[in-house]
């Protein structure tokens, strides 16, 4: 909360962001089936309906909403934008507002976690959250038959009435931290620092048109460190940040004005949502 | 309006002869002394439907439980939606009974002695019925305890838990004399004897319910208040507390006794008796128009400093709150500003209206209906409005599930009022000032 004693920020170890380039993202929902697959989220008979149906990546369908000849439209992939908070009081928009400690920000990684045995469905966070990244369990998670076989065994399945979101692939984060300490233990690295390629997220994986890039944005050797201080310096926008301050990690870049606009609130609106988003 | 008188003979004594006689005399040996009370037939026709109602919420309840909270309409959006605003509504409307209690005990309006014990009903029903709420709307009941266990110092909602859960504490240590008031529990000298240290006492649980009745509804305010991601529900600060923290005790404290009113109008209305004397309404009455006059002036000045500061800072013209979508427009403003605010305020603070009993229920139930816009507003309005600039309004409409749980605490509320005057003092007044048999 705001007010009185200023906020003093630990530093860092560690700060994974993202970079997704929305002149590449063709919108064809890769990054969301790769999410689903590798976090174990569980699917509706019916998934079409968005307001229940669980998406830890989202895509959203843009259009400048002007008439043909000059409409023009954008995929926006949005995962869960592990918010560094206002820096006037530290805290990402839902964790602050947890009341039993059940989501936290991690000064090792930038991640914002869900701790799952931990919640117990208040969704006050997903009412603080203005991404819209949060969901929850309205059923008993199910899978079509003979998918169970399919499910990852480094992900702990969800119940029912409790709330989950992206989590940049946590488990992959632990698994290559395990690997990197037997490493360095073992004398086969220096450090314990990952190096790119042994931490990325399914869906930087998965995307077929190299539109997300994942990394350490505080790594001068990982690429989305590259991509935001030269590659695209004071062009990478992030959204909401300008007027809400969240400070999210994850930067999207286009070469479209009126996308990058639409990544904030304006008195006057120039883009709105078009139906077709997954 | 008696109820009794409007009984057609025949129906009585069909009535009358139907109902053994040892309950008849087990019924009446539990009355308050002195005071007339409806046939048992009667209580118990009057009593059905309510039991039906809370049947049906019972049952609501159980399949939320059950089956999850699919049974709702909740979706991702609306992760708060009618049961909140029930929550946030009720506790409000039962702010009469710290704010009462705080009048009657620690400022000393000695005339509103007739009023509390009704007050402390009031204001137990709607906090246990708030509470049973939260049991329902949790994703994960039997989890509930986490919010103590692991509490999140930082969080507006552990705040409300904790202060809930001690005032609904107090409610209950200021309601249970009332019981063992009840004419065969008095004659028993242990209850006797603490029903009276109890009321010796009552002071200093009054002022503590009013302390933590300032910290839990200024704390459900700052649930909506702290939202830095929901500039519609965000508000400046006063040191760690938003605007809404203020806005909601002050609210609470001037419509409560609204609603207190409102149900001894309607208690009065049912049974065809007077139970509290005019200068007892005229005196809450008087404090609830003050109160809610300078409510009005400080939620005004709050509502016209986020429409020009706080909402164009992110990003927001106010009017696109209100606009864009099939429900949301600025008629919410005006019914919960003036038709809410201004009009009872001024109709409870001249002392011609306020003395006329018409416009008096008039204007209870004007704040009634303010108070629970207002809650409507920092519930359901904040979840349904876009803050993303390609999002949109998301609008919904509640299952019979949430309709029928929603229900359930007026089902209770009604039933143990019911029991409460038919078989507890609750009413100081009633053999003073009335006469004539009653339900």
């Amino acid at each position: 909360m705001s007010g009185g004693k200023e906020h003093v920020e630990i530093p860092y170890q560690t700060k994974f962001g993202m970079v997704i380039n929305l002149d590449k993202c063709t919108g064809c929902g890769a990054c969301m089936v790769a999410c689903m697959a590798e976090n174990n989220v569980p699917v509706r008979y019916d998934e079409s309906d968005k307001l229940r149906s669980i998406t830890w990546m989202r895509v959203y369908k843009l259009t400048n909403g002007k008439p043909f000849p000059e409409t023009d439209v954008c995929w926006l992939p949005r995962p869960c934008m592990h918010c560094e908070g206002n820096p006037a009081h530290g805290f990402s928009p839902c964790v602050s507002v947890c009341p039993a400690v059940a989501t936290d920000y991690s000064r090792q990684t930038g991640i914002v976690s869900q701790i799952y045995t931990r919640c117990f469905g208040c969704r006050y966070c997903m009412g603080a959250c203005p991404y819209k990244a949060r969901y929850f369990n309205w059923w008993d998670p199910k899978w079509p038959d003979g998918m169970k076989q399919y499910l990852s065994p480094d992900v702990s399945c969800r119940m029912r009435g409790i709330v989950e979101k992206c989590s940049f692939c946590f488990h992959r984060y632990q698994r290559a931290m395990d690997k990197s300490f037997y490493q360095a233990s073992q004398g086969g690295r220096e450090d314990t620092r990952l190096l790119e390629e042994e931490y990325q997220t399914a869906c930087a994986q998965a995307c077929p048109a190299g539109a997300i890039t994942f990394g350490d944005l505080l790594n001068p050797e990982h690429t989305v460190y590259k991509l935001i201080h030269a590659t695209y310096k004071d062009k990478a926008f992030r959204i909401l940040e300008k007027t809400l301050g969240t400070r999210p990690k994850v930067y999207y870049v286009s070469s479209k004005d009126w996308v990058e606009a639409a990544a904030d609130n304006h008195t006057k609106k120039v883009a709105k949502a078009a139906p077709g988003g997954h | 309006m008696d109820i009794t008188a409007r009984i057609p003979q025949s129906v009585s004594r069909i009535g009358d002869a139907l109902t053994p006689r040892f309950l008849v005399d087990a019924d009446k040996a539990l009355w308050p002394k002195g005071c007339e009370r409806a046939p048992l037939w009667m209580f118990g026709m009057w009593l059905g439907p309510w039991l039906f109602l809370a049947a049906w919420g019972g049952i609501a309840a159980i399949l939320c439980w059950g089956l999850a909270l699919n049974q709702t309409n909740m979706n991702d959006y609306y992760g708060f939606a009618i049961w909140i605003w029930a929550d946030l509504a009720v506790i409000a409307l039962g702010g009469g009974a710290f704010f009462s209690g705080f009048l009657r005990y620690v400022a000393g309006k000695d005339k509103l002695k007739n009023i509390i014990n009704y007050a402390v009903l009031i204001g137990f029903i709607c906090y246990s019925s708030a509470l049973l709420i939260l049991g329902i709307d949790v994703g994960q009941p039997l989890r509930g305890w986490f919010i103590f266990w692991h509490a999140n110092v930082h969080s507006m909602l552990t705040e409300v838990a904790f202060c809930l859960t001690c005032y609904f504490i107090v409610l209950t240590i200021e309601y249970a004399p009332l019981v063992l008031e009840n004419r065969q529990l008095d004659r028993v000298p242990l209850f006797h004897k603490i029903s009276h240290n109890f009321h010796e006492i009552m002071a200093v649980f009054a002022a503590t319910g009013a302390f933590l009745s300032f910290f839990h509804q200024g704390s459900l305010g700052g649930v909506a208040g702290v939202l830095f991601g929901r500039p519609f529900a965000y508000r400046e600060h006063i040191f760690i507390w938003p605007y809404t923290f203020f806005l909601f005790t002050w609210s609470a404290a001037a419509y409560g006794p609204c609603f207190t009113l409102l149900c001894t109008r309607i208690i009065e209305g049912i049974t065809g008796k007077r139970l509290v004397s005019n200068d007892v309404y005229h005196l809450l009455g008087k404090i609830a128009g003050w109160m809610i006059l300078t409510y009005f002036i400080a939620k005004t000045w709050d509502t016209v400093y986020w429409a020009m500061n706080t909402a164009p800072e992110r990003g927001f013209h106010w009017r696109e709150f209100y606009s864009d979508n099939a429900f949301y427009g600025v008629w919410i403003l005006v019914v919960e500003l003036l038709l809410g605010g201004i009009v009872p305020a001024l109709l409870l603070v001249f002392k011609k209206t306020r003395e006329n009993m018409f416009w008096l229920t008039v204007a209870v139930v004007l704040g009634v209906i303010g108070v629970s816009v207002n809650r409507w507003a920092m519930v359901l309005q904040v979840m349904a409005a876009p803050v993303m600039p390609f999002d949109q309004w998301a609008l919904y409409y509640p299952s019979w599930q949430e309709v029928a749980t929603t229900l359930l605490p007026v089902a209770y509320g009604v039933i143990l009022i019911s029991l409460s005057y038919r078989y507890l003092p609750v009413f100081p007044q009633e053999r003073e000032l009335g006469a004539g048999k009653a339900s």
